[in-house]
């Protein structure tokens, strides 16, 4: 248990996959509930064109990439709002894939790329250097402050976004808002869990939360706290099997998903039974018939 | 028939006015030449088919519809406005069921543009099961939103609406999909709410079971066709402007009534046609 602690890239590595875990988990409630659940997977690709273009210019990753994920998603945005009949998934998939294929295509151009670009499609828990894990955390709290001060109007603007404007809440600021978060939380993802996983650590734990409350703070609560513990388990579970770190901490939480809808289906059964028991005492034909049936 | 509340007929008084406008969405026009004038304390009801514009009035007054031509004002303040200016009730079509919020917070989201901490301030939490208390859903805070009837539902949103205390509330369809005792209920919910001051605009689709027992009515189709009393509105002419189909006003008892004239169609149509025949 305590053995790998000694390797400082592995504390490196638990630290970044345990924060990049609540990071997702908190992000990933307001996406899983503005069913946009394909986001995160379509802007992970396009920062990955973005942080190509940023290596050719010569530009910081985390400046290139951020900046191109905010734009991509913002245009996103634009794209949904101004032409009603394209829809989220449409616009997310002409915006994000022609941003990935940039980088495919400026890869095979400068066919003299000496760094291996591995990493960001898969993820590198042992190339987490001390400037990425500051990254991480920086992103985090700044992520967490700006959540807890918009709380209420997100929370207006993800479940009815076309009323939240007739109640004083400015839809178009938040939205935007919400565009720099994603950014930023997907570009710190990136080298933790690569381009092509971020999407479950974005999806898996806030619907995993989703099944075990009805109420919108204990999901926020209890999606980070997952994220966090399927990060922390995942990253152990790593070292110990021998395989890719974001690989590990996707297993991890579809493994907690499955768990969560194997006690919601037995909650519910539980519960239908318990009302039939209850409406056959009484012996009301209703109840009698649905027996039957 | 819920009561009118008298009101003060002098110019000022208007909580809404239309001045010639002509409005829509990304250039296509719904609405021309309304001109339209809402007294404060006044109850409205909004009739015309679907696709007439009704809800689209409402979204004039709030101030997401583009204004091409004309002007709105709503308490004195031109639209659209940087502050919410009326209470607005959605239709219950509308939301998303699923959603895991509880009535409590469905309640408090009507303060969710005020104040930057995640909570509510203690004043806003009693005020908003004060609400809650008097449409009757308080023991229902902590519930999810499916988990109600659809009275309880449309009493939630209400609650939302009432929240910040406007003079104004817009409801769009708030008696659709609910049984007759939870209509009536609303109604006169909505007629209390009336008589303490909150000036109510409603559109309704019943022009019999609802319109009928609202004191005003503003047939819209594309542009204003008629206002005025149930009593005086419904009349073949002004419904057949409204809705482009023939209907039959019966006058019983102090009710009006409106019945669309039966067109025997199908196989009522085949039966006559073999009476014909044979005769």
């Amino acid at each position: 248990m305590f053995e790998p602690l000694q390797y400082e890239f592995f504390v490196r590595g638990l630290l970044a996959a345990t924060i990049v875990g609540a990071l997702c988990g908190l992000v990933g409630v307001y996406i899983v509930l503005r069913k946009m659940s394909y986001i995160g997977h379509g802007l992970a690709h396009a920062i990955f064109g973005g942080a190509v273009v940023s290596y050719v210019m010569g530009i910081n990753f985390y400046i290139g990439a951020a900046i191109w994920g905010f734009l991509a998603a913002l245009l996103i945005n634009a794209t949904t709002r101004h032409k009603r009949f394209i829809a989220a998934d449409a616009a997310i998939g002409i915006i994000t894939t022609a941003s990935f294929a940039l980088g495919v295509a400026l890869i095979s151009r400068y066919r003299t790329f000496t760094r291996s670009f591995d990493a960001a499609l898969f993820g590198n828990i042992l190339g987490v250097s001390d400037n990425d894990l500051y990254a991480i955390i920086g992103v985090t709290v700044l992520t967490f402050v700006a959540v807890l001060f918009l709380y209420r109007r997100l929370l207006f603007t993800t479940f009815d976004p076309e009323v939240a404007p007739y109640f004083g809440v400015n839809t178009a600021y938040i939205d935007s808002f919400f565009s720099l978060i994603l950014a930023g939380a997907i570009v710190v993802s990136l080298q933790v869990l690569g381009a092509t996983l971020i999407a479950a650590s974005l999806v898996i734990p806030p619907i995993t939360a989703r099944l075990l409350t009805d109420n919108f703070n204990r999901m926020v609560t209890l999606s980070v706290l997952i994220g966090a513990s399927c990060g922390f388990v995942g990253i152990y579970a790593s070292y110990y099997l021998d395989i890719a770190s974001g690989a590990s901490i996707v297993l991890v939480a579809t493994g907690a998903f499955i768990l969560a809808m194997i006690y919601s289906s037995a909650r519910e059964r539980i519960a239908t039974m318990r009302g039939l028991a209850q409406h056959s005492a009484v012996g009301s034909p209703a109840s009698s018939r649905a027996l039957v049936d | 028939m819920l009561h009118p509340r008298p009101h003060d007929t002098s110019e000022s008084d208007f909580i809404v006015e239309f001045r010639d406008v002509t409005c829509g969405y990304v250039g296509t026009t719904a609405l021309s030449g309304v001109s339209l004038k809402v007294y404060r304390g006044d109850f409205v009801g909004l009739v015309g088919p679907s696709g007439a514009g009704k809800t689209t009035l409402l979204r004039t007054i709030l101030g997401s519809v583009d204004i091409y031509g004309g002007e709105v004002l709503v308490d004195g303040e031109p639209v659209p406005s940087s502050r919410p200016l009326a209470g607005y009730v959605p239709q219950l079509e509308t939301i998303d069921w699923n959603f895991p919020v509880t009535v409590e917070q469905v309640v408090l989201m009507g303060h969710a543009s005020e104040g930057w901490l995640p909570w509510h301030g203690k004043k806003v939490r009693e005020k908003a099961y004060a609400i809650m208390e008097r449409l009757g859903i308080a023991h229902l805070g902590k519930r999810q939103i499916r988990a109600l009837s659809g009275g309880q539902q449309q009493r939630a949103f209400l609650g939302r609406a009432l929240l910040s205390s406007p003079k104004l509330l817009l409801l769009d369809e708030p008696t659709s999909g609910v049984d007759i005792k939870t209509r009536d209920d609303i109604l006169h919910l909505l007629d209390e709410l009336n008589h303490e001051g909150v000036t109510v605009l409603m559109t309704t689709h019943e022009i019999n079971a609802v319109a009928a027992h609202l004191p005003w009515v503003i047939c819209v189709n594309k542009e204003i066709i008629a206002e005025g009393p149930p009593s005086e509105v419904y009349t073949p002419e002004i419904l057949g402007r409204t809705y482009g189909a023939e209907m039959t006003v019966v006058k019983h008892e102090g009710m009006t009534l409106v019945a669309e004239t039966p067109h025997q169609i199908g196989r009522s149509m085949r039966h006559h046609r073999k009476v014909g025949t044979q005769g």
